[in-house]
């Protein structure tokens, strides 16, 4: 296929060395700058064939996001080439990103020459022939592994954003997500990309583009809040004769996804944000700081920078306006504390990353000591579509605090898992049952964790609260990144404290004590609750666990109140949440020596159920320590002192004939 | 080898540390001793700075890999999904802990904090490979695969 570079006859002098500024209004209206009945076909030809309205061949598009591979969209793109293959049929396969709906990956579409894109989930290799056979020979829907279609619905095969996962989103960041190739820069062009950072080059002043920012309050994405155009403001009064921009793309949460699929399927928005953020306030320099964990965001990300190094989008004099910018990528190198803004700078600057104290805040002395700003990705995103939509239609969603739209990661115990997007002043309710789908398997909701380790569970009772910054700080949690976990009734609260602590204390990066020795001794009393003492009987130990509880909010409010960075200071969140709304939780635990939800182990017992074992003995063979007697087709029966409960017997058994108590 | 590395960044300059180790460790698989000199004296740096990056990032190790490498998420929402478990029993199946390599070379376990699958949660990866949705009865399968010895290519 031609691209935008090249479709034009010799009158087009756009290169890199004698930009264009009206190269990017060319490309979707062209051409501007000479009159060519035959230019202005190829241009409308191009458009129409990139926004897939004109093509001869049927296309078929696959989502290949990590959550699409890790699914098996490699093995079904195969399985589909094969079929063509075997057919004889030429068609042409797009590589897409993730449109969202992880939980029903691999997603196919189909779009045939002059009639709507349909959308298949689930598709496997074993479903593939059958799919092609219905929907590419015979023209038809296949009706079993329907999704949705695009356009108009017709004969009870609904469109796509009427589904009931879809019914309630907005999309604005992830609105490329999954419908266009990431990996192209002319479909980006084709699709409006590039319009506003055109628009903000050619019309804007930088107070201006820093002021429409601010009046379409936007906040930082990221977790703090923080108004991205206070910060950019801060940032362009700086005298300084080099400024850097950073693009935050450590996303570390453990629960929180939505920056990796936002560089994997629309890589060039977050791109445009930073060039518009470059000019605003000046800089001439970015990063984009991205974690090694993620491998096919930055194999995007770095096709990305050259595709746009040789359209003239990155480099000097910037579409014939003299705004250079220059672009790189740093590789994050596995710690979670680089996410806060200083940590991440000492990174940049190949140290250890640990975190300064503020002030001086980084939009004043940065990377190097230069005023740097630090936005996070789904910020990025954010600015295009400020000023493709307009800032007082940005500024008229969400709520009286918080504006725009928020990326929410779904995961956990709930049915539809994946990533969504809705409008500040959703309830949490509306996320998880109406679009999450509530629960599967019949069990019962009874948290959702928000926020990441800096936040917390929140329960049934306030899932009324709405989604924006202050609401969820009123109930003890906050917005973080966004992931949303959510927990039904086989998950420990207790455990789940725990676990948190854990990461927390791997992840603290030492400097400073209350971070350092106090989350330590957080999990030290969080780790004795569970524990049993039935074999050594040590009074003194049981005694210390008690003790414990009663020092765990005095030493939470401290760590809090006297930690360096964001790390330290919300890491008592998931314990301070826990002990508010789940304190029966942890009362059982402690004074019952019960774990309801049958997690915390060496609260359970193993019993054998007589009536139910039919002695193969495999359990006793999958022991690891051996606690498990009895002679061939007998019940067994596990000795009690030996069982270090690791649930084994359970997992192999095929009678169900384990209890737990 | 490292001269390759060195070649793509300029001499003494400190920022560019953490990206020669990484560079260096994608060769080797880890950071061998005289490697991190060679790095310190190329950046400009005292070996014992140059350390303390290596000990300070998760990604870095100080110690060679296994034959495949095997990485168990514990991010929370496989944590709910009981990848704990997972954990355990790739742990018992391999006779090491998290972070160690077994006797013969095969394999090395190790964990790591969120791969960003969570929607496909619990998830191991097997050096390049994906596996969502884990249970525990696929784990002898998914090790088997990876246990028979690779074929030469001549």
């Amino acid at each position: 296929m031609k691209t935008f570079i090249d479709v034009c006859c010799k009158e087009c002098w756009h290169s890199t060395e004698k930009p264009c500024d009206q190269f990017i209004r060319c490309c979707t209206e062209g051409p501007l700058c000479h009159h060519n009945p035959d230019c202005e076909k190829k241009f409308k030809q191009l458009n129409r064939e990139l926004t897939y309205q004109e093509h001869n061949l049927p296309v078929i598009f696959i989502g290949k996001g990590t959550c699409g591979l890790a699914s098996g969209a490699q093995k079904t793109e195969d399985a589909i080439r094969a079929e063509l293959d075997k057919l004889n049929i030429k068609a042409i396969i797009e590589t897409t990103g993730c449109v969202g709906y992880c939980a029903k990956e691999p997603i196919v579409d189909i779009k045939l020459p002059g009639k709507d894109r349909v959308s298949y989930c689930e598709v496997t290799p074993k479903i593939v022939s059958k799919l092609i056979q219905k929907t590419i020979v015979e023209k038809g829907i296949y009706k079993e592994n329907f999704l949705g279609k695009y356009g108009p619905a017709e004969n009870g095969y609904k469109n796509i954003n009427d589904i009931d996962f879809f019914k309630r989103q907005m999309k604005i960041v992830l609105e490329n997500c999954g419908v266009i190739d990431p990996t192209s820069i002319d479909t980006y062009i084709a699709h409006g990309g590039f319009k506003a950072l055109d628009k903000v080059l050619t019309h804007r002043k930088q107070e201006e583009v820093v002021n429409d920012i601010l009046a379409s309050g936007l906040r930082g994405r990221g977790g703090g809040g923080f108004p991205t155009g206070k910060k950019w403001d801060f940032a362009l009064k700086q005298k300084s004769e080099q400024k850097y921009i950073i693009c935050n793309a450590d996303e570390g949460d453990p629960g929180a996804f939505m920056d990796r699929s936002v560089l994997e399927s629309d890589p060039y928005k977050v791109v445009e944000g930073m060039l518009i953020g470059g000019y605003a306030i000046g800089a001439s320099v970015g990063y984009i700081y991205c974690r090694a964990e993620y491998p096919l965001a930055i194999t995007r990300l770095e096709n990305t920078i050259k595709n746009c190094k040789q359209y003239g989008l990155l480099g000097k004099n910037i579409l014939g306006t003299g705004f250079n910018f220059e672009l790189k990528i740093k590789k994050g190198a596995g710690a979670f504390v680089c996410g806060e803004e200083t940590a991440l700078i000492a990174s940049i600057e190949g140290k250890r990353g640990m975190p300064k104290p503020r002030p001086p805040y980084p939009a004043v002395s940065g990377l190097w000591g230069k005023p740097t700003v630090i936005n996070n990705v789904e910020t990025f995103a954010n600015v295009p579509q400020v000023f493709n939509k307009g800032v007082e239609f940005y500024a008229s969603i969400g709520t009286k605090t918080s504006k725009g739209t928020k990326v929410f990661a779904l995961s956990g115990k709930i049915r539809n898992t994946g990533l969504v997007e809705v409008p500040m002043g959703t309830t949490l309710r509306e996320v998880v049952f109406d679009i999450g789908g509530g629960i599967p398997n019949n069990k019962k909701f009874k948290a959702v964790q928000i926020g990441g380790p800096s936040g917390g569970c929140l329960p049934e009772k306030v899932m009324d609260t709405v989604v924006d910054y202050e609401s969820l700080k009123t109930v003890g949690a906050m917005m973080g990144s966004g992931g949303l976990v959510v927990m039904d009734e086989d998950t420990c609260m207790v455990d789940v404290a725990k676990f948190f602590l854990t990461f927390i204390q791997n992840e603290s990066c030492g400097k400073c004590v209350p971070c350092r020795e106090g989350t330590k001794r957080m999990l030290e009393i969080i780790e004795k609750i569970p524990m049993s003492y039935k074999n050594t009987a040590n009074k003194v130990d049981q005694l210390q666990r008690f003790k414990g509880i009663i020092h765990l909010q005095r030493l939470a409010d401290v760590i809090k109140d006297t930690s360096l960075c964001g790390l330290g200071q919300s890491a008592p969140n998931p314990i301070l949440s826990g002990l508010k709304y789940f304190k029966d939780e942890y009362e059982e635990h402690l004074y019952d020596r019960k774990c309801t939800a049958g997690v915390c182990k060496e609260l359970l017992t193993f019993t054998v159920n007589n009536d139910l074992c039919e002695g193969c003995g495999l359990c006793a063979r999958k022991c690891p320590v051996e606690a498990i007697m009895g002679e061939k087709k007998q019940a067994h029966y596990i000795i009690q002192d030996r069982c270090i409960r690791c649930g084994m017997c359970v997992d192999s058994c095929k009678f169900e004939a384990i209890d737990v108590e | 080898m490292h001269k390759k590395i060195f070649e793509n960044y300029p001499p003494k300059d400190k920022s560019v540390l953490i990206a020669v180790l990484q560079d260096v460790q994608h060769i080797y698989g880890y950071l061998p001793e005289n490697a991190l000199q060679e790095v310190a004296d190329f950046v400009g740096l005292p070996l014992s700075r140059v350390y303390g990056v290596a000990t300070f990032y998760n990604q870095f190790r100080l110690t060679p890999l296994g034959e495949n490498v095997i990485r168990v998420c514990r991010g929370t929402a496989c944590h709910v999904s009981n990848s704990a478990n997972i954990l355990f029993n790739i742990e018992t199946a391999l006779n090491v802990k998290a972070g160690q390599t077994t006797r013969d070379k095969k394999f090395t376990l190790e964990t790591v904090a969120c791969i960003g699958a969570c929607s496909i949660a619990p998830v191991i990866t097997v050096n390049d490979d994906y596996f969502g949705k884990v249970a525990v009865k696929e784990i002898p399968n998914i090790l088997k695969k990876y246990s028979t010895p690779k074929k030469q290519i001549i």
